[in-house]
C-alpha cells in the first residue's frame, strides 16, 4: 500500500479539489447481492439506468442507439433497486460468492 | 485596549449599547450575508442589522431562520462561497448551535459571531455568566472577550481580520457580557468607513469559494485514515492565530488609536498578587486594584481579551514574578478540579520555575453582581494566600449565600 499524505500535504477542511474522485472508491466491494441482467428479457427501456443511485448502469451503444445494458460492478453496491423497477423482470439478484 | 494620546483624526462619537455597537461594527464591515435568530440579550444586534438591511444601509442578504442551528448552518455555507457573513446568539441559542460549531471550524469557514454571554438553563435565567461560551471553548473557534462597549465594537473588526487570514481561517466569537454591556449605553468612538474597508482583507474571504465551473467536494467523509490529519490542521491554525492576532491588533491600533493585545495587564511590575478575569468584571477588578495600590497593597490585574487560542507564552512571561494568581471563573465546571481559566493557568505554570500559587474564584453566576467590596475581598484572599503560602480551597465561591 502506498504511503498516505501527511497533514501538511492535504487540502484544508477535508476539501477534495478533484471532481469525480469517488470513481476511485470501489464501492462494489460492499455488495452482498449481485444484479444479473437477462439480455433476452431486457427491452432496453432504461428504467434501471434512471433509478440506479450509484450511476452503475452502463449503456453500451453509439449516439441514441442502445445496443446493450451492462452493470459497473466496480461501483454497484447491490442495492437491488434495478431489480425492483425492471418492468420485464430481466434483472435478478444473486448472492455474491455463491 | 490602550488609548493613544495623539488624536489620529476627527472621530465620530456615538452613544451606543453593546448590542448596537456590534451591529454598527458589522454594518461597517461590508458583510454580504447575515442570518440569525433572536434571543435575549442578543436581540438588539439582530433587530438593528435587519433594519440596516431593510433600509438599504447594508447591502447584504438577511436570512430569517427558525433556529440557531439553522442560522449557523446558513452562515457557514455562505462563508464557503467567499462571502463575509455574520451571526449572533446567546446562551441556549449557542447550545443549540453546538453541532454546527464544530462543523464551521472544521470546514475552516471564517464566520464571525457575536455572543452576548448569558447563563444556561435550568433554572431559566437571562443574565450574564460565561457558561455558554466556556462550554464551546474546545470547538475550534477563536474567542475574544470585550470589557466594555468600545471593545465590543472594536473586536468585531479584528475578528474578521484574524478569521479571514489565509493562514488561520477559523471562525471567531466576539463575546460581550449580557446586559452589563449589551444593554448599557456607553460612549463609542467609531472608526472611519473607508479605514474599516482598508483594514479588512479583500473578498473572497475563503480561498476555495464554491464555483460550479470548478467543482470541489466540501465536507466529505473522512475515516480513521484521514480524519486525524484534518484535526491537526485545525490545531496548527490555532497556533498560526497566535502569530496573526498581534499583527491584526497592531494594524487596528494604527487606524483607531486603540491598541489591543492578547490581554491587558495592570500593576504587574511589582505585584505579589494578580487577579485574572474576562469581560466586564475586569473593569471592576482594575478599579479596586488601583484603590488597594494607593493603600500600599501590591496587587495587579490581567484582563484576558483572547481566551482561545490561549496566549500561554505571553501570559507566562507577564506573570513570571507573581507569587499568587487568582483566576476568576464566571462559570462552573461541575466535577472538575476548578473552572476552565483556573485549569488553563495551573496547567501553564506547572512547568514554570517559580510555580506561583493559583487559586480559583467562581463568581457572578446567573448575573449575580460582583461589587467592589467583593472584588476587594478577592484581592485580600490572594494577599492572605501570599502570606500563608497556602491555598485554603481550590475553588472559592464569591457572592453566594451559605
Amino acid at each position: 500500500m502506498s504511503k498516505k499524505p501527511g497533514w501538511r500535504e492535504i487540502p484544508i477542511g477535508g476539501l477534495i479539489l478533484e471532481p469525480g474522485s469517488t470513481v476511485k472508491v470501489r464501492t462494489g466491494d460492499w455488495r452482498t447481492f449481485r444484479p444479473i441482467i437477462d439480455h433476452d428479457k431486457c427491452i432496453k427501456c432504461l428504467m434501471c439506468w434512471i433509478y440506479c443511485p450509484d450511476a452503475s448502469i452502463i449503456i453500451v451503444g453509439s449516439g441514441d442507439t442502445v445496443e446493450r445494458v451492462e452493470i459497473d460492478y466496480d461501483h454497484c453496491k447491490g442495492c437491488g433497486i434495478c431489480e425492483r423497477v425492471c418492468p420485464r423482470k430481466a434483472i435478478s439478484m444473486v448472492p455474491e460468492g455463491g | 485596549m490602550v488609548v493613544s494620546s495623539e488624536k489620529i483624526k476627527k472621530v465620530r462619537i456615538l452613544g451606543l449599547t453593546g448590542d448596537e455597537a456590534v451591529a454598527q461594527a458589522v454594518k461597517q464591515c461590508d458583510v454580504d450575508l447575515i442570518s440569525a435568530y433572536p434571543i435575549t440579550p442578543q436581540t438588539i444586534i439582530v433587530e438593528r442589522l435587519s433594519e440596516f438591511v431593510a433600509n438599504g444601509e447594508v447591502d447584504a442578504e438577511f436570512i430569517a431562520v427558525e433556529s440557531e442551528h439553522s442560522a449557523l448552518s446558513v452562515v457557514t455555507a455562505a462563508a464557503l462561497t467567499g462571502a463575509r457573513v455574520f451571526t449572533a446568539t446567546s446562551s441556549q441559542g449557542l447550545a443549540l448551535m453546538f453541532e454546527i460549531l464544530y462543523i464551521t471550524s472544521a470546514l475552516r469557514a471564517p464566520v464571525v459571531m457575536a455572543i452576548v454571554n448569558r447563563a444556561l438553563s435550568a433554572p431559566i435565567n437571562i443574565h450574564c455568566d460565561h457558561s455558554d461560551t466556556m462550554g464551546a471553548r474546545d470547538s475550534g473557534w477563536i474567542q475574544f472577550y470585550a470589557e466594555n462597549v468600545q471593545e465590543a465594537y472594536d473586536l468585531v473588526f479584528q475578528a474578521y481580520k484574524v478569521a479571514e487570514n489565509k493562514s488561520v481561517l477559523l471562525p471567531t466569537m466576539v463575546c460581550l457580557d449580557g446586559f452589563t454591556l449589551s444593554h448599557t449605553l456607553e460612549r463609542v468612538e467609531l472608526i472611519d468607513d473607508t479605514d474599516a474597508l482598508k483594514y479588512l482583507p479583500s473578498k473572497p474571504t475563503y480561498p476555495f469559494p464554491i464555483n460550479p465551473e470548478k467543482p470541489i467536494t466540501y465536507g466529505p467523509l473522512a475515516l480513521p485514515d484521514f480524519y486525524f490529519e484534518f484535526k491537526v490542521q485545525q490545531a496548527e491554525a490555532m497556533k498560526q492565530a497566535l502569530k496573526v492576532i498581534p499583527e491584526a491588533m497592531e494594524e487596528f491600533g494604527r487606524i483607531s488609536g486603540r491598541k489591543y493585545g492578547f490581554f491587558e495587564a495592570y500593576g504587574l511590575e511589582d505585584a505579589d498578587v494578580a487577579v485574572i478575569s474576562l469581560g466586564s468584571t475586569s473593569g471592576t477588578m482594575r478599579y479596586v486594584a488601583k484603590e488597594l495600590r494607593k493603600e500600599g497593597y501590591k496587587v495587579g490585574t490581567v484582563k484576558l481579551t483572547v481566551y482561545r487560542p490561549f496566549p500561554q507564552d505571553e501570559l507566562a512571561k507577564a506573570l513570571e514574578n507573581i507569587k499568587v494568581i487568582v483566576a476568576m471563573d464566571r462559570t462552573l465546571s461541575f466535577g472538575a478540579v476548578g473552572g476552565p481559566l483556573f485549569e488553563d493557568l495551573r496547567s501553564l505554570f506547572y512547568d514554570s520555575e517559580q510555580r506561583p500559587l493559583i487559586a480559583d474564584v467562581v463568581y457572578g453566576l446567573g448575573g449575580r453582581d460582583l461589587t467592589p467590596d467583593d472584588a476587594r475581598a478577592i484581592f485580600k484572599y490572594g494577599l492572605e494566600i501570599s502570606k500563608t503560602g497556602h491555598v485554603p480551597e481550590k475553588v472559592k465561591f464569591v457572592g453566594v449565600r451559605e
